[in-house]
């Protein structure tokens, strides 16, 4: 489980996060959604030790992170997987090099081990035939499953993935979304994803708050979000026509 | 200003944080020297070849007086490869060619957001990233200028002797005559000082690329420009307390 509590960032004088607190729990998919500029990524970054929020704590199943000695937080970072917007693959390596990157660097675990382990996680993301290949010489899709791959590859309790879809075809992102569905259902993980994907809300998102100019505007579950009277969370929703002729049809707007 | 080289030391200082296993850095390391040490070599030996071969020539040049013997070329064009040109200019095209790859490679994973990738896993980046390339730096740069300092004095020779200048025997005594190995020793220390600054420098100026494609050019630009700045204030300074 995770805990944020009264994250408050900002940048040059301008407030980003603005007294964000919520609770995370593990078998579950939590998302955070909201447009453009609206502190989502910031978010992320503070729950996962790359931005320190000026206040507020995180807790990794009550550890604080950022107040904890260095041995506890990293092993708070050990336990975490976190899945890029562009993968963030290591450019000098191949798919399979990559993947087993943590193994390398974080285990003692024996060469065959490790190669079990990496064909396991491959073979999960659907790609053991493109191991050898470079980052380079895949596809937008492919890299974010690697990214998947080597997120997971240490067994983590918590993943987190930064707008998952993002540059994808809708088959793609869904492919990715299921994904990400049964990894977390099956190894019971706390996942946290940043996205404006409506269609990903709606599919795999079980717990969903919205973020507005860095407030926690609404917070609930996915079926709820369709019948909120929160004006800027309904703005967010229905931009998309699809959506908004759908409400129409059903009588929910 | 004081506040940017306040940060490259704190970030000096970050390269000897935790480290990781023993036998990852040393693979880091073998990986960077070659590229940093054994894919140079060619523009090394061609720009020494070139400078000695001008070096000698123009030294002749200006050497009319006929008191003078004409060996004296030879002792000069050695005394300047060994004392200057060879640390001195090899490692300024180093810095172009080095130190412009290390920031572009390190601002570019900035960018795409590898290094925070190897942060959230837990390993110290600066210190997995750059400290393998600082040492290969340190440990190929002296290699090189050796390398150079030895094409520069034989590029002075192919020079003289093929353009008739001097001869080959008077070219031989004057590279032997008035020798002070200590020069060497000198020679030795300026790349191992200037690896060490281009290495950090460029390292420096990558790895905090904030931004996109122009600024990691910009990032790029500055590193060779960095380095080479500070190349000529070390090699001043290491005439001054060394000679």
């Amino acid at each position: 489980m995770i805990e944020i509590k009264d994250i408050n960032k900002a940048f040059n004088g301008k407030a980003v996060l603005k007294g964000i607190s919520s609770t995370f729990r593990e078998g579950e998919i939590n998302l955070i959604i909201g447009g453009s500029g609206t502190g989502k990524s910031v978010l992320l970054k503070c729950m996962i030790g790359l931005i320190k929020p000026d206040q507020g704590s995180v807790l990794y199943n009550d550890r604080d992170f950022y107040n904890s000695d260095k041995d506890t937080r990293q092993a708070i970072r050990r336990e975490m997987g976190v899945l890029f917007q562009g993968g963030a693959l290591f450019d000098s390596q191949t798919v399979e090099e990559n993947v087993r990157f943590p193994l390398d660097m974080l285990t003692d675990l024996s060469a065959g081990e490790k190669k079990e382990r990496v064909e396991f996680c491959l073979q999960r993301v659907g790609l053991e035939a493109a191991g050898k290949r470079m980052p380079s010489e895949i596809s937008g899709g492919m890299k974010k499953r690697v990214g998947i791959a080597r997120a997971i590859v240490m067994n983590p309790k918590y993943l987190f993935c930064d707008e998952p879809n993002s540059g994808l075809d809708p088959l793609t992102s869904v492919k990715i979304d299921e994904l990400i569905k049964e990894i977390t259902e099956e190894y019971k993980i706390t996942t946290i994803i940043i996205t404006h994907d409506m269609n990903s809300v709606m599919e795999i998102g079980q717990n969903v708050m919205f973020l507005y100019q860095g407030d926690k505007l609404w917070e609930g579950i996915n079926t709820d979000i369709t019948k909120t009277t929160v004006p800027e969370l309904n703005e967010f929703i229905f931009a998309n026509k699809l959506l908004r002729d759908a409400a129409k049809e059903n009588g929910s707007k | 200003m004081m506040s940017v080289i306040g940060k490259y030391f704190i970030f000096l200082g970050s390269l000897f944080g935790k480290g990781e296993k023993l036998s990852v850095y040393w693979r880091r390391f073998m990986e960077e020297s070659v590229g940093i040490g054994v894919s140079s070599i060619f523009i090394v030996a061609i720009v020494s070849t070139f400078i000695g071969a001008v070096s000698c020539i123009q030294t002749a040049y200006n050497l009319v007086s006929p008191i003078i013997p004409v060996s004296t070329v030879a002792l000069i064009v050695r005394d300047m490869q060994i004392l200057e040109l060879a640390p001195t200019i090899t490692c300024i095209v180093l810095a172009g060619k080095v130190g412009s790859n290390i920031a572009s490679e390190l601002g570019t994973m900035r960018i795409t957001e590898q290094i925070d990738a190897l942060e959230v896993m837990g390993i110290n980046s600066s210190s997995y990233l750059v400290l393998p390339k600082v040492l290969a730096a340190m440990f190929t740069f002296p290699m090189l200028v050796i390398l150079a300092a030895f094409l520069g004095i034989f590029g002075g020779y192919l020079a003289g002797t093929l353009t008739g200048v001097i001869t080959e025997r008077d070219y031989l005594y004057g590279i032997r005559d008035s020798f002070v190995p200590y020069n060497l020793f000198f020679m030795c220390i300026k790349p191992f000082v200037f690896g060490f600054l281009i290495a950090t420098i460029s390292s420096y100026q990558g790895f905090f690329t904030q931004g996109g494609a122009l600024e990691v050019g910009k990032s790029s630009t500055q590193a060779v420009t960095n380095s080479c700045i500070s190349i000529l204030v070390a090699d001043y300074l290491l005439a001054q307390l060394l000679l």
